[in-house]
């Protein structure tokens, strides 16, 4: 296993050779994913490793995307999106145009789990999913709309759960092993390339979903995006965490005001 | 910084699956009310498990219990439950962390995961424990944990509901402390 010295090293490089900042991320997780790409990619020793990760970028465009967690599914945690249904989504329902921020959206499932819901209120046409994650590779599997065949039974119970009453069937075409889901539902999507760790705010939103992407972060990194999602939400807007995550280490949560029914959303004060 | 008190501290982690329950209450009660070493304890359970097992171990034991929080230090006096469908990882500065990353051994939370995670961290102030199961999660960890100086325990396979989880680490990571449940928290409470 990679000692600790040695992957402190290895963020530092990463930062001066491709600008990407790992510093913030929580060590454990990331000891853990290294240490396995380590193994997997039989590398003879750490040097070599880092040497062909410094001069090989695509090498380190897919190093990134094995060492950050893009596992998800679709509506995640059914009491969540209950509540999405009953008690945000009228809300949203009350502006002439809805602008909702997936950050960290990995492979998309819970993007298309939310235009499903805007498309049973009626509400898809006047609707934006904005999208981002820092992968290109999984934005691309989430843009494709595709997902493994195998997975729908256990989303199909999901929506259920969540309050579902059409057939989740009807909402995708099975092929082969896979289940491509409806053009119409990505019509309103936008997939972007951002970085939490890095980049600025880029537009306002009502609905900001950021789920089971804070745990990977320090405390000063999850302060540091919780602030990002404060000034990128509108006021009386819904910020929506991972069912472990809060709004500690942030200084806004003064600002904010979770459900009474304690799912992790909170609605920011006018 | 409170966070840095901590260095130094000991931590056990008990893994175990199907059967492990029953060993559990055994081991749990018998721990000494002023146990000063937090613990940590992975099970195998479904994702729709409720409070139900925090309630029942609490019920069972005089020290405090809890589902473990992303980001907590473990304190002393506590016994801390991997919450359904997370990882949780040790970091070196006495917190836990939550991971959702793939399943191990078709599990979230993982032993081997746990075990692997603290045993760089905690070193020979590790003691890891596994019992009754039906699968290998946790066996292979052992030896990890054995190379960083750690002590490894398993529930004699002939007592466990079922012995293929201890018979695997006893295969694996050649562990040698083999015990009934009564007898592993007699070792627990001389540590």
């Amino acid at each position: 296993m990679i000692e600790s010295d040695d992957l402190e090293k290895l963020l530092e490089n990463m930062v001066q050779w491709y600008g990407y900042d790992f510093t913030g991320y929580a060590r454990a997780s990331l000891k853990r994913r290294v240490d396995s790409f380590y193994s997997k990619g039989k590398h003879t020793s750490l040097a070599e490793m880092q040497n062909r990760l410094s001069n090989d970028p695509a090498y380190f465009m897919h190093f990134v995307e094995e060492i950050t967690v893009n596992v998800t599914e679709m509506f995640r945690d059914a009491g969540f999106y209950k509540t999405l249904r009953e008690q945000i989504i009228p809300v949203l329902a009350t502006y002439p145009f809805i602008r909702i921020w997936h950050a960290g959206c990995s492979t998309g499932e819970e993007v298309y789990s939310m235009a499903i819901l805007l498309k049973e209120a009626g509400l898809l046409h006047k609707s934006i999913l904005y999208a981002t994650d820092l992968n290109q590779g999984v934005l691309a599997k989430a843009k494709s709309g595709i997902f493994p065949g195998a997975a729908m039974q256990q989303y199909s119970e999901n929506y259920i759960r969540s309050g579902g009453t059409a057939d989740f069937s009807s909402y995708y075409t099975a092929n082969y092993n896979n289940a491509k889901f409806d053009a119409e539902l990505s019509a309103k999507m936008i997939f972007s390339s951002h970085n939490l760790a890095a980049d600025a705010s880029f537009n306002e939103f009502q609905l900001i979903l950021c789920r089971n992407v804070l745990i990977y972060f320090d405390n000063v990194l999850q302060g540091r995006v919780l602030q990002l999602f404060d000034k990128s939400l509108d006021s009386l807007g819904f910020l929506a965490l991972g069912s472990k995550e809060s709004l500690r280490f942030s200084g806004i949560a003064s600002h904010y005001k979770q459900l009474d029914n304690k799912e992790k959303i909170w609605r920011k004060n006018r | 910084m409170a966070q840095k008190q901590v260095t130094g501290r000991r931590l056990i982690i008990i893994g175990g699956s199907s059967g492990s329950l029953e060993a559990l209450m055994v081991i749990l009660p018998a721990l000494r009310k002023d146990f000063t070493i937090p613990v940590l304890i992975v099970l195998h359970r479904s994702i729709s498990a409720d409070n139900g097992l925090r309630d029942l171990i609490a019920s069972r034991t005089s020290l405090q219990v809890k589902e473990a929080d992303e980001k907590e230090i473990l304190l002393a006096g506590w016994i801390y439950l991997a919450p359904p469908d997370f990882h949780v990882l040790l970091e070196e500065d006495g917190t836990a962390s939550l991971d959702v990353s793939e399943k191990i051994h078709y599990s979230r939370p993982s032993i081997d995961v746990s075990f692997t995670s603290a045993a760089p961290v905690y070193r020979q102030h590790l003691t890891a424990v596994l019992l009754s199961g039906a699968n290998s999660d946790g066996a292979a960890a052992m030896r990890v944990v054995k190379e960083y100086g750690g002590n490894n325990v398993v529930q004699d396979p002939a007592e466990a509901m079922v012995s293929y989880m201890p018979e695997q680490a006893i295969l694996l990571a050649g562990v040698k402390t083999v015990l009934p449940a009564n007898q592993i928290a007699v070792l627990l409470n001389r540590l």
